[in-house]
């Protein structure tokens, strides 16, 4: 039983699966280590291109006002639990299917020197991780979405662990527990959700009344899962100790996709199947989320490690997304949503500029630049280009999400907006200081002297993300047209639940 | 249309010059940028004409959607009024005249200089952005732009750390107030649901009654709205407690100096305030509130100005100054006057700089005026128009400085407010002391004995044609401008030359009462900048060993002075150690020792009893997962205790 959808063809199961046939081809490899490293990285160029080329089609035929879910294919699979092979995207998730094939390429391609070690096997898990991704973000049943959710974790996990730094075994073990526990949770609340509605289909969930004492308990379960995964504060601490023992491309992935789940969970899950418990807890998500920003900004400024600093403004960057989430408004919506896409795009660029020079001098210790500006202006301009980004300067991508949270954020309160923005200041001051100890000032250490600027295939690395950048924050409105409609009608239901709630005797009557 | 052809031809310069400056070579890269501002200011001089002259009314050119959330909407627009033409004509041709002297300032320099001309032209249209928006949005663009546009300059030369630390400064400082500035535009959308002009405009008289609950009261939301702004205002334009980044900016090269940190960026927080008077007009104690901050930076920056021996610190200072008249007179509802001075000094003060750029080039890029004196007959030119400068600065009758600085104070005192005598107290003090330390800088710079070694002296020369025609054109404006442009902006026609791009509500009539001030009370800051020329050539010209004397009998007061009030001590002390300290306790206590802590003690107990590494593991995730559940409990329970 399937659908046939807008595009005429599964586009989404094709877009999800290409990468394991990249898998297959790479299992069956013959030649000597050096051949078949040579055209495992190939292999894997090749397929994640293609699946971003397929992934395309959703960009060009997706449709700007429609609300629901689009793209749909459904397969039966186990209809006497009422749980099937679902996919479809909508507003909140078709940028995501996309941020995801893009990156893969890019990550692909930044590995090309950097990773010498099986590399076939390397590749793989870059593709199973791609599969996990687009199935993760496309998936329409619970059941399915938890099976992808949980997929992610174990290539990422490998990716760390075996070609990793030197304290890798301790971060991945770190990463997976922190992840995994949160996990445990959210599968109870899958299985009590899937008790109460009788099927695992996201959209009929959607449509299913939780009492109000269920959506607490729900909702407690699901922040165990997501809030580790944003990572919120105070669970954020497997993020820079993963991020500083991962492979630049690992890094790339984890900042620009894989932290994209906890809030993605939050918008997909918690706000609009549990309206009350979401409204009830908005003032500790504000809270937590004022506390992210401002800690992990001040604590990103004692930073002696390129990777940590980063990692910690990541999180401070995320405490703005969850912000945005619980204003229920669509200007924080939209701008928590853009802040996401964006934070995909520049933080992954960050961590590939920290690739760059990682590759060459072999630290990430901050002290040991300085002065680079001299040997390599290009990198130097690209550098600055996403410190600006980050930043959030007008013109650039981190601007719009961040200063439309700040407008979603004081229709709730201007001392949630004041302090919610206060990255503004802290972020310039660790960013500037970083980029100060590094590019700028004498070039005085030795082995910098002779230090190459970027590569032509760095160059073709950067160039999509600069362009993506740029084109984020000065033409904005391409991209929010994909999810305004749906937010529109997120904040609408959610308004009218939370009234609906308010009017006593209808409200006595959704708990049975 | 000319519009767009000013404000884009900067960044196609500025473009080109960036991406194929090293592949052209240094001449044609600034052969690009100079044309392409050439260009920039005939449209943008042709605009101002034909809209204050030719009668082309106001209008808005639209020219690409941005923003689309929700009711949030807007666009990439031009706005064409007399505010934002005067403003382009002005910023276009000062940015032409200094990016030709930069070519001749820049000579010097070993590396390439595109960069530079990139950076200069970058700059030029990010400030024509900002005065040329239609919505606060594209104007915050503007506003983010040049402050990345300094941020650049200041720290060009990267090898140095002061010019990086006062880079950063500059930028972190600027922030704090580009932070209330974002919340500002915020509570605009919040009580008009727009951010365009248009729409705010029109329905200003809608909202004037409507409040906002703030500190536990209702605040009329107009006077939350001029405060947040305001601020940001401050920290752009330099106003005290968040000034302290623009006598650091003078670490960039002294054409930025003149181009950034004089003649514009750093009035964009006045043009904010003119941009805004329909609002700011109903938001009675924020105009207050505007006059005190102006009126007090005005006499403190003239005060610290006295005492500093950095040529190009005293103007820094002195800028500070005149910014604090421009909100004195905006504050008390002379928009009118504020602008004025505005271009004014953007003549005088941009021919200040550049001068002292051409002593510090004539001295070997000596910038102490103790060590410098007797070189006037060696840099005639110079000499002359910065004496024209200075003359025009000092507010002396019938130069530029003179025209506007009067109407200002007469504006002030015309208010007949407390605060605005307080204003016209602070700035007549101040005008004594603006004449004072403008001849301090002539005489110590030029006459005298020469205190430069011999070496240098020896090196005293004229600086090079590409330099001085800029010097000469800018000292003609600060000899005429004031004349020939205070009858249309600030006469009793002002009307016909602004329409309408002023709003200047119903019963507010300081500029009519400036005509009507006594005599002598419009003759006094004419008096006392006299009295202060005087004074300094008592201490400087014919008693030169006075000075050193009262500094040390003043020692207290003469310290307190030099070191700028004590703000960056203060600032230090109170904001940049604790949040270094906070850092480094948040990041090894908090996230390491604490949060780290918990799991990894339960970890280390769970590995303590145990041997088998399977078990350590199995172990730990149940204790992971069951740390987790305790963190949720202790997080709901707080919560609910708390609520």
């Amino acid at each position: 039983m399937t659908n046939i959808n807008a595009a005429g063809f599964p586009v989404l199961s094709l877009t999800t699966f290409l990468p394991l046939l990249g898998v297959l081809v790479l299992a069956t490899l013959p030649g000597d280590e050096a051949a078949s490293a040579r055209n495992a990285r190939w292999i894997a160029l090749w397929t994640s291109l293609l699946a971003f080329v397929v992934s395309l089609v959703l960009w060009v035929r997706f449709d700007h006002r429609a609300a629901g879910y689009q793209f749909v294919e459904t397969i039966s699979w186990l209809p006497s639990f009422g749980v099937s092979y679902r996919l479809g995207v909508d507003g909140i998730s078709v940028l995501f299917v996309l941020l995801s094939t893009a990156l893969t390429p890019l990550c692909i391609l930044a590995s090309w020197e950097a990773v010498t070690v099986r590399v076939r096997e390397y590749m793989a898990a870059f593709l199973i991780l791609e599969t996990m991704m687009v199935g993760m973000f496309s998936a329409t049943d619970f059941l399915l979405f938890y099976m992808f959710f949980e997929g992610v974790l174990i290539p990422m996990y490998l990716i760390i662990g075996v070609w990793g730094g030197p304290r890798r075994v301790y971060a991945s073990l770190k990463f997976f527990l922190y992840t995994f526990a949160g996990s445990v949770l959210m599968l109870l609340a899958l299985l009590a959700m899937w008790h109460q509605a009788g099927t695992t289909d996201i959209t009929v969930l959607l449509r299913t009344p939780f009492s109000a004492v269920m959506q607490f308990w729900l909702f407690l379960a699901f922040l165990a899962s997501f809030a580790v995964k944003v990572p919120m504060w105070p669970v954020h601490t497997w993020l820079p100790d993963a991020h500083v023992e991962a492979p630049t491309a690992g890094s790339v992935i984890l900042a620009g996709v894989l932290l994209k789940m906890g809030a993605y969970g939050f918008l997909r899950f918690s706000v609009p199947m549990l309206p009350l418990a979401s409204q009830h807890f908005a003032p500790m998500m504000f809270a937590l989320g004022v506390v992210a920003v401002i800690y992990t900004s001040l604590v990103a400024l004692a930073q002696e490690d390129m990777k940590k600093l980063i990692a910690y403004s990541s999180v401070a960057h995320m405490g703005v997304v969850v912000i945005g989430i619980f204003t229920f408004n669509v200007q924080g919506i939209d701008g928590a949503l853009f802040q996401m896409i964006s934070h995909g795009v520049v933080s992954a660029a960050l961590f590939l500029c920290v690739g760059v020079i990682y590759d060459r001098i072999h630290t990430r210790d901050i002290a040991r630049y300085g002065g680079l500006a001299d040997r390599m202006p290009a990198y130097a301009l690209v550098f600055m280009l996403f410190t600006m980004a980050s930043i959030g300067l007008p013109g650039t991508s981190g601007f719009v999400g961040e200063f439309l949270v700040l407008v979603g954020a004081f229709q709730v309160s201007l001392w949630l907006a004041l302090f919610g923005s206060f990255g503004m200041i802290l972020g310039a001051a660790y960013m500037l200081y970083l980029y100060r100890r590094v590019i700028f000032g004498k070039l005085s250490k030795p082995d910098l002297r002779a230090i190459l600027d970027l590569s032509p295939r760095e160059m073709a690395v950067f160039a999509p993300l600069v362009i993506l950048t740029l084109w984020l924050g000065v033409y904005p409105s391409s991209f929010t047209s994909f999810f305004d409609a749906t937010v529109s009608a997120m904040v609408q239901n959610h308004t009218e639940a939370v009234n609906l709630a308010r009017q006593p005797v209808l409200f006595a009557g959704s708990t049975q | 249309m000319i519009l767009a052809v000013a404000v884009f031809a900067p960044l196609l310069g500025s473009v080109a010059c960036g991406v194929l400056g090293r592949a052209i070579g240094d001449r044609p890269a600034q052969a690009i940028t100079i044309l392409c501002m050439l260009l920039a200011s005939v449209c943008g001089v042709s605009a101002w004409y034909e809209h204050i002259w030719g009668g082309v009314g106001t209008g808005v050119s639209q020219i690409a959607d941005w923003i689309d959330a929700g009711s949030f909407r807007l666009n990439w627009a031009l706005r064409y009024d007399s505010l934002s033409v005067s403003m382009v004509a002005m910023v276009t041709c000062v940015a032409t005249l200094i990016h030709v002297y930069s070519v001749g300032y820049m000579a010097h320099e070993k590396s390439t200089t595109s960069r530079f001309f990139a950076y200069l032209s970058f700059f030029t249209f990010a400030m024509l952005m900002l005065v040329t928006a239609d919505n606060l949005l594209q104007l915050f663009f503007g506003w983010e732009g040049v402050g990345l546009a300094s941020y650049l300059l200041i720290g060009y030369w990267y090898d140095r750390p002061s010019a990086n630390r006062a880079a950063i400064k500059a930028m972190v400082v600027n922030r704090v107030g580009d932070l209330s500035f974002a919340v500002g535009i915020a509570l605009i959308f919040f009580s008009f649901g727009s951010v365009n002009f248009e729409t705010i405009f029109a329905s200003v008289s809608q909202h004037v009654n409507d409040t906002y609950r703030l500190f536990g009261g209702e605040i009329r939301s107009y006077e939350v709205i001029g405060f947040l702004l305001f601020i940001g205002a401050m920290g752009k334009s330099a106003q005290i407690l968040l000034h302290t980044w623009l006598p650091d900016a003078m670490e960039g090269p002294t054409p930025v100096s003149a181009l950034i940190h004089a003649a514009t960026m750093v009035t964009a927080g006045v043009f904010l305030l003119s941009r805004m008077s329909p609002l700011m007009e109903f938001a009675p104690h924020a105009r207050d509130f505007v006059t005190f901050i102006g009126a007090t930076t005005c006499l403190f920056a003239a005060t610290v100005a006295c005492v500093q021996n950095d040529i190009k610190r005293v103007i820094a200072y002195s800028t500070c100054s005149q910014l604090g008249y421009m909100f004195m007179a905006a504050g008390v509802g002379a928009y009118q006057a504020s602008m004025f001075h505005l271009l004014t000094h953007a003549f005088f003060k941009a021919l200040l700089f550049l001068c002292a750029g051409s002593v510090i080039h004539a001295l070997s890029d000596e910038q102490d005026m103790r060590r410098m004196g007797g070189i006037w007959r060696a840099v005639p030119v110079t000499y002359v128009t910065m004496w024209l400068g200075s003359l025009a600065l000092g507010g002396i009758p019938y130069f530029a400085g003179y025209w506007s600085k009067d109407a200002v104070l007469e504006a002030t005192f015309a208010a007949a407010s407390p605060v605005g005598t307080y204003g016209f107290v602070c700035g007549t003090v101040a005008a004594f002391l603006t004449a004072f330390y403008s001849w301090r800088l002539l005489l110590m710079t030029f006459h005298g004995t020469p205190r430069a070694d011999a070496h240098v002296m020896a090196h005293v020369h004229e600086s090079p044609v590409v330099m001085l025609a800029p010097l000469v054109i800018l000292a003609t404006g600060a000899v005429f401008s004031g004349w020939l442009l205070h009858a249309s902006l600030i006469g009793d026609h002002n009307d016909t030359y602004w329409q309408g791009a002023i709003f200047v509500k119903q019963g507010n009539h300081v500029l009519q009462q400036v005509e009507r001030t006594p005599l002598l009370i419009g003759l006094l800051p004419t008096v006392t900048g006299v009295l202060g020329i005087a004074l300094a050539y008592w201490f400087y010209m014919f008693n030169p060993a006075l000075p050193q004397r009262l500094a040390a009998r003043y020692a207290r007061t003469y310290r307190f002075l030099l070191n700028k009030w004590y703000f960056d001590e203060l600032y230090d002390f109170l904001f940049v150690r604790p949040a270094v300290w906070l850092a480094r306790e948040l990041w090894q206590v908090g996230d390491v020792q604490v949060i780290d802590g918990v799991p990894n003690g339960l970890a280390s107990m769970a590995e303590g009893g145990s041997v088998q590494v399977v078990r350590i593991q199995t172990g730990s995730i149940a204790v992971y997962a069951f740390t987790m559940l305790i963190g949720v409990v202790v997080i709901v329970s707080l919560f609910l205790l708390v609520r």
